[in-house]
C-alpha cells in the first residue's frame, strides 16, 4: 500500500529562538532551524510501521518554504521513499485553507491508499488543514487515532479515535484520510544508513503553477485572515515544584490552596 | 582543501549527537556507578548503524572516513566516554584486517563486525610489554610442517579494552625464533597477527580490573594457554605484526583524540550552563571574571585540539606521508586538552564538582585513560619528536 504523509517543517522550538517579524507578524523562519513538525513525525512512524507490515512505501508531501528541502531529508531518513515539495513565494502567508487547497490539489495527482496527518503543527497550531483536505478531496476523515489498522484486501481501514471516555472504533474505504495521535508510538531515530540514503532519494519540487488547484486564488494574497498584532504572554509567577511522596504532596496542594482560599 | 565538514559529515555527527543526547546520556552515571559493560549502549550504536561506520561498504559497512569515524565517537564521548570507546574500539580492532586482511577474512568478519553482531578487541600490550611492544612474550608456534599447519599460541595479554566482551581478538605474538632478537630490525620482525576467536579452547578471561575512568568498558587480562589457530586466522605475512601494529596506531590514536576532544566538551558544557545558573554574592558565578576566564580558556583550547584532530583526520586519510606525526600530535594535545578542561571544569564546579551529583568528577577520572592508552603521552613525543629529526 502506499501512505502520503503531510509533513511541515517548522521552527525547532527547542531552539527558543521563535519570533515574528515585526512588519507583518508572520514566522521569521530566517531566524531558527527548521525541523519536521513533531505531530508529523508520529505520523510518519505510524506510516512506516504500516508499511513494513503491510508492505508498499511512504510518501511526502509539504507546503513550505524554499529551504524546506534539507527538513524533508531528515524524514527521508527516517525511511519515506520520496518527497514532493511544493514551494512558491506567493504561498508564503497563506492561510489554512489555501494550505488546505495547495495539498489537496498535490494530492490529486497522486495515487495513495492513505494519508496521514498530524495533529496539528508547533507554529500555526491551528490543526485544521488535514480536515480541510480531507473535504477537498472527498475522503472519510479520521481524526485522533490511536490505533490505525487498514485491511488492504477489504479495501477498508479501521481506527481507534481517541474520545473523552475512550476511543470509538471507526471503520472507513480506503483511500481515507487518517489524523494520527502521540499514542501511536514515539518517531524513530534514523539510522545513518537512512541518513545515507536520504541524499539520493528522490524529492520533487513544484511551483503553484505545477499544481492544479482550479480557479480559486491561493497564497498570501488571497489569505482571510489577518494578524493585526502580537504580543509576549506576561512572566508567569514563580511556580513552586512539589516532589514529596503522594500523600505528602497532596497535603501540602491542600494547604497551598486553602491558605489562599480557593477551597 | 576543504575546510568545512561536508553535508554529510554534518548529517552523521548530528544524528549521532540526536541519539547519544536523548538516548545515552541518560546512562552514563549509572554505566560509571556499575563498571558494567553496556550492552544496550551496543545494541543502540549496532541498530543506528553507528558501529558499521569504520567498514567498507563492500563487506556491510558505511564507508566512513577516518573524520566521520572520529565525529562520531567524539559526539558519543560527549556525555559518555565508556559509549565512545565501543566504537573506538571496534574500529582499533578491526584495523588490522582492514589494513592487511585478505579479502576471504574481511568477508568473513567484517560483516558482522559493521552490523554490530559481534565485537572485537585489539591484543597487543602485555604485563611486560607496554611501550616496548617488541619485547612480547605472547608466542605462536606452527603445530605442523608446511606453510599452512595451524598455530599454537600461548602466554597472556594485559590491559585489553573490551577483552572480556569481545567475540573476535586481534592478538599479536611472537612468531621468530629467540635468536632472532639481536638486531633493531629483526626485534621488528618477531610478531605477527593472529584473530583469536573466543570460543577457541585455551582461551581464558584472567580477570577484569578495577579502573578510575571509563568504567564500564572491561579492561581484561586475557590468557592463551595452547590456543591452537588455523592458519587461515593469521593476519598480514608471518613477521608483520608489529608493521601491522604499528599502522593501526596510525590510524586509530584520533580516535582516541576524539573521545579526549569529546570528554572535554562535555565537561566545558557542563560547566558553562553551571556558571550561568549557579549565584553567589547576588550574581551568576560566571560574571566573575576569574570564572569567565577559565570558561573562555576551555573553549578555546578544546576548539584548538578538536582542530588538529580533524586536520590529522583528513591527512591520515588522504595518506599523509608522516601519519604517524599527525596521530601523535592529535592524542598527545587532545589528551592533555581533556584532562585539563576536566580538572577546571571540576574547579568551577568547586564542592559540586567533585560529587557524584553531577557529571565533571566522572568526565574528569574519564579523560585520564586518553593520557595512557594507545600510547603514553610520553611515546606520543617520541614518535613526534623522531619525525621532526628523521627529516634533517
Amino acid at each position: 500500500m502506499r501512505i502520503v504523509v503531510l509533513v511541515k517543517p517548522v521552527p525547532d522550538t527547542a531552539s527558543g529562538g521563535e519570533r515574528l517579524r515585526l512588519d507583518d507578524w508572520r514566522l521569521d523562519r530566517a531566524a531558527v532551524p527548521a525541523v519536521v513538525n513533531a505531530n508529523d513525525e508520529y505520523a510518519l512512524e505510524a506510516a512506516l510501521k504500516l508499511t513494513e507490515a503491510h508492505g508498499g512505501d511512504v510518501v511526502l508531501v509539504s507546503m513550505a518554504g524554499s529551504s524546506a528541502p534539507e527538513t524533508m531529508r531528515k524524514a527521508l531518513a527516517m525511511g519515506a521513499a520520496s518527497g514532493t515539495l511544493v514551494t512558491d513565494d506567493s504561498l508564503g502567508g497563506s492561510d489554512t485553507i489555501s494550505t488546505a487547497r495547495v495539498l489537496a490539489a498535490t494530492l490529486r495527482g497522486m495515487e495513495y491508499d492513505l494519508v496521514l496527518a498530524g495533529a496539528d503543527t508547533s507554529d500555526g497550531g491551528a490543526g485544521v488543514v488535514p480536515a480541510g483536505v480531507a473535504t477537498l478531496l472527498g475522503l472519510p476523515y479520521l481524526s485522533y487515532a490511536a490505533k490505525i489498522e487498514p485491511n488492504p484486501a477489504a479495501q477498508t481501514v479501521r481506527v481507534n479515535r481517541i474520545s473523552p471516555t475512550g476511543y470509538e472504533v471507526l471503520e472507513a474505504p480506503l483511500p481515507a484520510l487518517v489524523v494520527a495521535t502521540q499514542a501511536l508510538g514515539e518517531p524513530r531515530y534514523p539510522s545513518l544508513k537512512g541518513i545515507m540514503a536520504a541524499r539520493s532519494k528522490t524529492l520533487e519540487t513544484k511551483a503553484l503553477r505545477d499544481v492544479p488547484v482550479g480557479d480559486v486564488a491561493v497564497g498570501g494574497a488571497a489569505a482571510t485572515t489577518a494578524v493585526l498584532g502580537s504580543e509576549a504572554p506576561p512572566p508567569r509567577a514563580a511556580t513552586r515544584v512539589i516532589r514529596d511522596p503522594a500523600d505528602e504532596a497532596a497535603r501540602q496542594v491542600v494547604d497551598f490552596l486553602a491558605e489562599r482560599r480557593i477551597i | 582543501m576543504a575546510y568545512r565538514l561536508t553535508d554529510d559529515q554534518a548529517a552523521l555527527r548530528d544524528a549521532v549527537r540526536v541519539l547519544t543526547d536523548d538516548r545515552i546520556a541518560p546512562r552514563a552515571a549509572e554505566i560509571d556507578r556499575s563498571a558494567e559493560f553496556p550492552w544496550d549502549v551496543k545494541e543502540l550504536l549496532a541498530s543506528h548503524d553507528v558501529l558499521s561506520l569504520p567498514f567498507p561498504e563492500a563487506y556491510g559497512g558505511l564507508g566512513g572516513d577516518l573524520l566521520t569515524v572520529c565525529l562520531a565517537v567524539e559526539q558519543i564521548s560527549r556525555v559518555c566516554a565508556t559509549s565512545g570507546l565501543i566504537l573506538a574500539v571496534q574500529e582499533l580492532a578491526s584495523l588490522p584486517l582492514l589494513l592487511a586482511g585478505s579479502d576471504e577474512q574481511k568477508q568473513r568478519w567484517f560483516p558482522d563486525l559493521a552490523a554490530g553482531r559481534k565485537l572485537i578487541a585489539f591484543a597487543l600490550t602485555e604485563a611486560e610489554a607496554g611501550s616496548d611492544v617488541a619485547a612480547a612474550r605472547t608466542r605462536a608456534r606452527r603445530a605442523g610442517p608446511g606453510d599452512g599447519a595451524d598455530w599454537i599460541l600461548d602466554g597472556s595479554k594485559r590491559f585489553i579494552s573490551q577483552g572480556s566482551v569481545a567475540d573476535l581478538i586481534a592478538v599479536f605474538a611472537v612468531t621468530a625464533d629467540d635468536a632472532d632478537g639481536a638486531s633493531e630490525t629483526q626485534r621488528h620482525k618477531r610478531l605477527s597477527c593472529f584473530i583469536v576467536e573466543k570460543d577457541m579452547p585455551g582461551f581464558s578471561v584472567e580477570r577484569v580490573e578495577h579502573k578510575m575512568g571509563i568504567r564500564g568498558s572491561p579492561t581484561a587480562e586475557l590468557g592463551f594457554r595452547g590456543v591452537r589457530i588455523p592458519d587461515a586466522n593469521r593476519v598480514g605475512a608471518v613477521g608483520e605484526g608489529f608493521s601491522i601494529a604499528m599502522r593501526t596506531l596510525d590510524r586509530s590514536r584520533p580516535g582516541i583524540a576524539a573521545q579526549a576532544v569529546g570528554i572535554a566538551q562535555g565537561a566545558l558544557e557542563v560547566a558553562a550552563a553551571y556558571a550561568t545558573e549557579r549565584k553567589q554574592f547576588g550574581r551568576p558565578i560566571a560574571d566573575f571574571q576569574m570564572i569567565a576566564a577559565m570558561l573562555a580558556d576551555m573553549d578555546a583550547q578544546t576548539e584548538a585540539a578538536r582542530q588538529l584532530l580533524y586536520k590529522a583526520a583528513t591527512e591520515i586519510d588522504a595518506g599523509a606521508a608522516d601519519a604517524s606525526r599527525w596521530s601523535a600530535m592529535c592524542k598527545l594535545v587532545a589528551g592533555d586538552t581533556a584532562m585539563r578542561v576536566t580538572t577546571d571544569a571540576v574547579q568551577v564546579l568547586g564542592g559540586y564538582g567533585y560529587i557524584d551529583e553531577f557529571p565533571v568528577e566522572r568526565m574528569m577520572r574519564d579523560a585520564k585513560i586518553t593520557q595512557l592508552y594507545e600510547g603514553t603521552q610520553q611515546i606520543q613525543r617520541l614518535v613526534i619528536a623522531r619525525a621532526l629529526t628523521a627529516r634533517r
